[in-house]
């Protein structure tokens, strides 16, 4: 009983991390239809943000949380501005390829610039961990998880609660609607993309903590996210949060009945057969 | 229509004595791969460029080509020739399987299905003893023969083996193309709903277009083993091999006979000639390069080298206010 009560409180930890970094995902595929493959890419850079302000000032991952949110932000921002406005009426196949290049060209970048090496950070602020009763708690995976939570709640609140977050659901919805009402639709494709960067920077930090750091680390976050997406339904803010929880519950299931090697495996498997006999997904309306 | 085929023969013609005048080993390497890569992205744009349905899970057909072929040989002593045909062979019916779920799927889930799907069978393959696991297996080396399929004085025979073999692929494209089959695969490409409603049976014709793709891709790895002598599932089946036979589809221009090659004449000389100047220390860089390019078609030229071309062509044609085919182009 207590190995399921851990397998379920190690799947949460990082299911909410799993949940953030879809959230930003389906947040941009919700307001313009356009997949990012490149948020793992993103992600990679969230990290070695964190990474290169340890090694160049010895910046704690905590404290480069907020910074690392803006330059993802940024870089999201950009890619909208500079890449992903020029294919908004091109053919659907076009808007596939268009991030998968940028996916390609900023991984690769990565592994030109700092080599393939793994890197982790030592001494961090958070580090350890406690028991209550039999289970055992992370502490940096706690940390990642309690900021997880409180970072996707302020991105609820800031949908729901704000104008400008409505507006973003209003252009979600219909575009051209959107439009009519006064709706700046260009800037509001452009915050999607910062605001999905900013929440995959945040989590590329909040990873730092325990998680080695290295250009092509984003290849299995990216997939992760992707089946987190399509679990919870494309463009579901709150599918992706329940699914992003599941697939962290499953992951560790299958790790410890199946065998380490066979945990994504076991993912990908349930999310074909979940997309097969409901292809919306979980919470997916449209 | 004689010029075009003039063309084709002179093409093939230079192809084939170009390794006999110019004789380096490296070049030879850089033909094999050329067509190596042209022959699987030919394949793979039977059932990504012509039907629409985009799989980034190819990898896993020319893996199974690749150990097909090599376990008849280790255990059974089977040359690599029959083992070829039968990898090609798993590869339909494994295609088949895979087929059930993943066209269920459209867009988007169609291709996260084919990677997820790929990346199970990867996962197996390299926790499965039987067929070497993460090690692989080293294919014996036996007497120089074309019947081993092993030659090790030249590069040559295998130069001209790749050179049949894409021939062959490209041929199959070409009268796929030509016949009701290539506009039954454009029909669902352009419109699934419409092409039902025309009364093409569209998931029929996607499995037939899996199945052509996997067949020839599946060859493709069995050949890729012997020029290597070594596979293990992260050479033969990763999910980068997957990508890299769709980028060359890609920037050649999908849906175009000519796509792949066009494509695989740029992106293969340009992967090892960085590979040459830069080192190790560049290993990836041609992968920036590509990256760029793929970014830069999609904005600008979404028709790939192909269309590119085509449109000129069309151009030069109209403004010469010759006689234009408006069915030439397809973008």
């Amino acid at each position: 009983m207590d190995i399921i009560l851990q397998i379920i409180v190690s799947g949460l930890l990082i299911g909410f991390v799993y949940s953030l970094i879809a959230i930003g995902l389906t947040l941009i595929y919700g307001v313009m239809d356009i997949v990012n493959f490149a948020h793992g890419a993103f992600l990679m850079l969230g990290m070695f943000t964190a990474y290169w302000l340890n090694q160049l000032f010895n910046f704690d991952p905590l404290l480069s949380l907020p910074i690392s949110i803006i330059a993802i932000y940024l870089l999201g921002w950009l890619s909208y501005k500079f890449v992903v406005n020029k294919v908004l009426n091109a053919p659907p196949v076009a808007q596939i390829f268009v991030t998968f290049g940028l996916m390609v060209f900023l991984e690769n970048l990565a592994l030109f610039l700092w080599s393939p090496d793994f890197r982790i950070i030592k001494d961090t602020f958070v580090s350890g961990d406690f028991n209550i009763g039999e289970i055992m708690f992370n502490i940096p995976k706690l940390i990642a998880a309690l900021g997880s939570v409180l970072i996707t709640g302020a991105i609820f609140w800031f949908m729901s609660k704000t104008r400008t977050g409505r507006a973003l659901k209003a252009t979600a919805i219909n575009r051209d609607a959107a439009k009519l009402m006064g709706i700046n639709t260009d800037k509001m494709f452009a915050l999607a993309w910062g605001i999905g960067g900013g929440a995959v920077g945040a989590a590329g930090a909040l990873l730092t903590n325990f998680y080695y750091i290295f250009p092509t680390v984003g290849a299995t976050f990216n997939l992760l996210a992707f089946v987190t997406v399509a679990l919870g339904g494309f463009g579901s803010i709150q599918g992706a949060l329940v699914a992003g929880l599941l697939i962290g519950i499953i992951e560790n299931l299958a790790g410890v009945f199946i065998g380490p090697a066979f945990k994504y495996a076991v993912v990908f498997a349930i999310f074909i057969l979940v997309i097969v006999i409901r292809p919306n997904g979980l919470m997916g309306g449209k | 229509m004689n010029k075009k085929l003039i063309f084709l023969i002179v093409a093939v013609l230079i192809l084939f004595f170009l390794p006999l005048i110019y004789k380096a080993s490296f070049f030879i390497h850089v033909l094999i791969l050329i067509f190596m890569f042209a022959m699987a992205s030919q394949a793979w744009d039977l059932v990504g460029g012509y039907t629409g349905q985009i799989s980034f899970g190819n990898a896993i057909f020319f893996g199974i080509g690749a150990y097909t072929s090599t376990l008849l040989y280790m255990h059974w002593s089977v040359t690599p020739w029959i083992g070829m045909l039968v990898g090609g062979v798993v590869a339909v019916i494994v295609a088949l399987i895979v087929g059930y779920p993943a066209f269920k799927l459209k867009g988007h889930y169609f291709l996260l299905a084919t990677i997820g799907i790929g990346e199970i069978i990867r996962t197996l393959f390299l926790n499965w003893p039987a067929v070497g696991g993460a090690q692989g297996i080293f294919i014996p080396f036996e007497k120089e023969s074309f019947w081993n399929f092993q030659f090790h004085s030249s590069k040559l025979p295998y130069y001209y083996i790749i050179l049949t073999l894409f021939i062959l692929t490209f041929l199959v494209s070409y009268f796929v193309e030509k016949s009701k089959l290539g506009f039954y695969f454009k029909a669902i490409r352009e419109d699934e709903d419409a092409a039902k409603a025309m009364g093409i049976h569209t998931q029929k014709f996607k499995f037939v277009a899996f199945a052509i793709s996997a067949f020839l891709t599946a060859i493709t790895g069995t050949f890729y083993a012997q020029y290597l002598m070594y596979i293990d599932p992260n050479s033969v089946m990763p999910f980068m091999l997957s990508t890299q036979i769709v980028l060359v589809a890609i920037l050649g221009g999908m849906g175009y006979l000519f796509g792949p090659l066009l494509g695989s004449l740029v992106l293969i000389p340009l992967s090892e000639l960085t590979r040459v100047l830069l080192g190790s220390s560049g290993s990836g860089f041609h992968l920036v390069i590509y990256g760029l390019l793929i970014m830069l078609i999609s904005m600008y030229k979404p028709a790939g080298l192909a269309g590119w071309i085509q449109e000129w062509n069309f151009n030069k044609k109209k403004a010469a206010g010759g006689e234009v085919d408006g069915t030439t182009i397809n973008s």
